[in-house]
């Protein structure tokens, strides 16, 4: 670890450590300067502008926290927004770590062809959204997608995955899980990264498979399941692109999540301060879930003995 | 390491020969099921792409025939150039590769490069302060920043242009910043002390010492960098209107419509999946050559696809 010049010599500092004061924040200062104009001074833009009625072409009123209370009190949508997407991060992010991890546990076995069924598993995950999106539109349809194809010709009842209210998140969910290739791979790296002498331990003490995988992969793991966790829970919660080419927010605004929703209310309401009021909504409720994971974690994550 | 792992088997075959043999049996249905297992995830799992691929080559009753068409017969190639003309695809791609993606991977490697030398290889007073803002910034929805900085780049005039992704990424990506900057410090510091005896300055230093070394992590930087821009949707639809200043998947979003609205007639779902098809094809072909780099890419830093 470099640690700055202690504090003795902090009053006259040496040729070459001024030299280093000067090129080193010369070096740092395209984002130094990227930091003040693309977040920060957009950061306290946006918690202005949540406090106004803003619509892009008259001068900003201020009115208080109107927006935020308006948003949790009479605001029609903002409650079913909210719920669709607790129950698409709620569901889908426990249900897609758990698919990703027993995967990657797959792929660690010692089999032939692992680069191979990696890459499979993977490629759906680097594979463009808009891409993924027609496919599976495509395959979801109640007339003429695939899927249905194949049950009228068993003579089964069709499922209307995308047009239905009650199945167009289950259908986005399940969607969410073939993406989690990027979850697979980091499992699958740390799994690596067990050291088989732990393994061999359990043997001799004569734990079965499944002993062994409850009582030393899963707490040598879950570092690493906190991280995709952690992850998971940001990017479910700022998912857009998927529902918005997919379903457009439908139907009957069941799959509307809370970005589509700020899109729709910041570029198409251009009601500035309700999107700006939902946006510092989004960023603290993502803080409150990474602040409660953190917290909690101390009592299931396993941190190599230190305690 | 194996030779010592193959001589403990070797002891424990010949003393306990029983044991092995059951344990073995053991092993092959445990291995029959893991691939069964595998196996049946991969179809699963390839299922959607090969769908895509197959029906961008079906015609309009091929698409909807029940039970569904596995294998084209007969196969229209032809689609893929239809489609591809349907729509001004070949500008959309003009303006993903060279007004987009090209220019901002290059300056954010550039631009990450720069800032990364600065905390990892320069001592200075605020470093780690510093350092860590630049790790929060990560954590920062960019939701919040979407708006205001909308605003900033609709007064500069710069709506129905790529300046609002370019110019953003001459000031570095923090993601590629941390990554960077843990790939320097495992450099070792002799080999910039002898570039200084030698008189080198630090930029020299950057460019003839640390770059040439730093291949990996580069490569890393130019595959996401590149991949994120080629896939963005939200940042075009909010920045560019005029189709034809539209990247590839904003003009695939037109298409849709398409397809919506005609169903299965006048080719728009073999159409649809036809250019799909051609817009993954680059990404999955990059991923093809340059596996070994995304997985370290996603193992050591959680980069995202």
């Amino acid at each position: 670890m470099a640690v700055s010049a202690p504090p003795a010599q902090r009053r006259g500092m040496t040729k070459t450590e001024k030299r280093n004061q000067v090129m080193g924040l010369l070096f740092i200062s395209p984002w130094l300067i990227g930091f003040l104009l693309f977040a920060l001074f957009p950061l306290a833009a946006s918690l202005y502008y949540s406090m106004t009625n803003y619509d892009f072409i008259r001068e900003p009123q201020f009115i208080g926290a109107a927006n935020y209370v308006r948003l949790f009190t009479t605001d029609p949508d903002f409650w079913t927004v909210m719920y669709n997407t607790l129950y698409y991060v709620g569901i889908g992010v426990p249900l897609g770590i758990a698919v990703a991890f027993l995967i990657a546990n797959l792929l660690n076995s010692e089999i032939k062809g692992r680069t191979l069924f990696r890459s499979v598993i993977y490629i759906p995950s680097i594979v463009p959204t808009v891409c993924a999106a027609m496919v599976w539109l495509f395959i979801l349809n109640v007339q003429y997608g695939a899927i249905n194809g194949i049950l009228k010709t068993m003579g089964l009842a069709t499922i209307p995955f995308l047009s239905s209210p009650e199945l167009a998140k289950p259908s986005l969910i399940m969607i969410y899980i073939w993406a989690q290739g990027t979850a697979v791979v980091i499992f699958l790296a740390s799994l690596q990264d067990v050291p088989r002498s732990l393994y061999d331990a359990a043997l001799v003490d004569g734990a079965n498979a499944w002993n062994r995988f409850w009582n030393v992969t899963v707490p040598l793991c879950t570092p690493v399941i906190l991280f995709n966790f952690i992850m998971g829970i940001i990017a479910a919660f700022q998912d857009f692109t998927l529902p918005f080419v997919l379903t457009g927010g439908g139907p009957m605004k069941s799959t509307e999540f809370y970005v589509v929703n700020l899109y729709r209310n910041a570029f198409v309401q251009f009601s500035i301060g309700k999107a700006s009021a939902m946006a510092w909504i989004l960023f603290l409720i993502i803080l409150l879930f990474s602040v409660i994971l953190f917290r909690t974690s101390a009592r299931w994550v396993y941190y190599g003995g230190e305690k | 390491m194996t030779s010592a792992s193959q001589t403990v088997t070797g002891t424990t075959q010949v003393q306990q020969p029983s044991k092995v043999r059951s344990q073995s049996f053991g092993n092959t249905v445990a291995k029959f099921a893991i691939y069964t297992l595998l196996i049946l995830l991969s179809i699963t799992w390839i299922f959607p792409l090969y769908w895509m691929a197959t029906s961008s080559l079906k015609d309009d009753p091929q698409i909807y025939t029940v039970p569904p068409v596995l294998i084209p017969n007969p196969a229209y190639w032809n689609n893929f150039y239809d489609a591809w003309t349907r729509f001004d695809f070949n500008q959309a791609a003009f303006n993903s590769v060279f007004l987009y993606s090209v220019p901002v991977t290059i300056l954010t490697l550039i631009s990450s490069l720069i800032v990364a030398y600065g905390f990892a290889k320069i001592p200075f007073r605020g470093r780690e302060p510093l350092f860590w803002i630049c790790i929060a910034t990560m954590m920062l929805p960019w939701q919040v920043t979407m708006v205001p900085l909308f605003i900033i780049f609709k007064n500069l005039g710069w709506i129905n242009t790529y300046w609002p992704f370019v110019v953003p990424s001459m000031f570095g990506n923090a993601y590629f910043i941390f990554l960077l900057r843990q790939f320097f410090r495992s450099i070792p510091e002799e080999l910039s002390d002898a570039a200084r005896i030698d008189g080198a300055g630090e930029f020299g230093i950057l460019w003839r010492i640390i770059v040439p070394l730093s291949k990996p992590a580069i490569a890393v930087v130019l595959l996401f960098r590149f991949m994120w821009s080629w896939n963005d949707y939200l940042g075009p639809l909010i920045y560019i209107n005029t189709e034809s200043m539209q990247p590839l998947a904003l003009a695939i979003y037109r298409m849709r419509t398409l397809a919506l609205s005609m169903g299965t007639t006048a080719m728009a779902y073999p159409h649809l999946m036809a250019v799909s098809t051609l817009v993954a094809l680059p990404i999955i072909l990059i991923f093809i050559f340059a596996q070994r780099t995304f997985i370290e890419g996603i193992s050591t830093t959680g980069l995202k696809g």
